[in-house]
């Protein structure tokens, strides 16, 4: 009966967390985060945005890794058009040393990130975002000063950037985004690294 | 000439035990890739054995922490109706160079495919719709039982022995 109960516990903690988070739709409560150059950024910084690329990824990550010189192409093309990249790493750096404060900086100074990379302590936007893996793409736009989400997943499909004829969900959905249209496909799945999420 | 020929003889019977022996070599060569169907073809053709599908990478730090776990498991229970199925995500490319060396160095024991599908958006949602694609995942599977559970997240060995169990 005991082990029943367990069972059961762990059943709907699993259910809870695959279910949990935003859906395309939602308004997106504002978070305020520190940055690799130790200030803190929040969505309200970028009053001229029309939105954001907001992408949970870290250091260590090889699917992130893969993916992370097309979100850096992805904030080159779209920032100057208003919709600038937002990555947070959401790892716990207790559970995964490579992705600590200080080694984010070091990535970001090598790989020139342009855009703000910021520290999740504790995964607490992860969790309120619903974020299960790295890298994990939420398109967000400003509608009526709120922050709506319009698209969810990957950035396109094809993790090993082989295939010509990728579908570029990403660019796709922040394209239709600035012709004034909702995206065509709001939802997609991707094979990731789970978020190291802290035991604390 | 016949003292040639019968030399190479046993060197060839030599090298056959080697490898027949050598479990790392053996295990090597059942390296496999797998479609979904294929998997599903034998989930069912099973019957009232037990299948717990380990969804996992080479590249992913805590699958790979999680391993031996799965092998303690159908070693503990090879009595009972279990079968552990390795199935591997790593990108097809890397087969060669990185899934068959690790297999090697981690002497795996268990059945080890490589996953052979490309559309994440079709196969993600068939091992199961409240899959995000985050690694690890585990799919218990009993057919006569009618018994399909999915677990996105890791375990510890106590975790895996007792979810099994749970499962009778």
């Amino acid at each position: 009966m005991k082990w029943y109960l367990i069972t059961c516990f762990i059943a709907l903690a699993a259910f809870a967390k695959a279910q949990g988070g935003y859906k395309v739709g939602d308004a997106v409560a504002d978070f305020s985060l520190k940055n690799v150059d130790n200030k803190t950024v929040a969505m309200a910084d970028y009053p001229a945005a029309k939105g954001f690329i907001v992408i949970f990824t870290c250091n260590t990550c090889p699917v992130a890794q893969a993916y992370e010189s097309r979100i850096i192409a992805l904030h080159n093309k779209y920032a100057p058009k208003g919709y600038p990249v937002i990555a947070i790493n959401p790892n716990d750096p207790n559970t995964q040393p490579g992705d600590s404060f200080s080694e984010m900086q070091k990535r970001a100074k090598t790989k020139g990130y342009s855009f703000a990379y910021l520290e999740d302590t504790g995964n607490q936007v992860a969790d309120r975002f619903g974020a299960t893996r790295t890298p994990h793409v939420y398109i967000i736009s400003k509608e009526d000063g709120k922050s709506v989400i319009q698209y969810i997943g990957a950035i396109d499909n094809d993790t090993e950037n082989a295939n010509p004829d990728k579908i570029t969900y990403a660019e796709q959905a922040v394209d239709a985004l600035l012709n004034g249209k909702k995206p065509a496909i709001t939802f997609t799945k991707a094979v990731g690294c789970s978020i190291k999420r802290s035991r604390g | 000439m016949r003292y040639i020929k019968m030399g190479l003889r046993n060197v060839l019977i030599i090298l056959t035990c080697w490898l027949w022996l050598n479990p790392s070599t053996s295990q090597a060569q059942n390296i496999r890739l797998l479609t979904l169907n294929q998997l599903e073809s034998r989930l069912a053709a099973g019957k009232d054995t037990t299948f717990i599908v380990n969804f996992w990478a080479t590249w992913c730090v805590p699958c790979v922490a999680e391993l031996p776990d799965f092998e303690k498991l159908q070693a503990t229970y090879s009595g009972n109706k279990l079968k552990v199925l390795l199935v591997s995500l790593d990108f097809k490319s890397k087969v060669n160079s990185t899934v068959i060396p690790f297999i090697k160095k981690q002497h795996l024991r268990n059945e080890v495919y490589v996953l052979n599908e490309t559309n994440q958006q079709e196969y993600i949602d068939r091992v199961d719709k409240s899959w995000s694609g985050a690694l690890p995942a585990t799919l218990m599977v009993n057919t006569t039982r009618n018994l399909r559970q999915f677990f996105e997240r890791e375990f510890t060995y106590p975790e895996l022995e007792q979810t099994y169990l749970s499962l009778k």
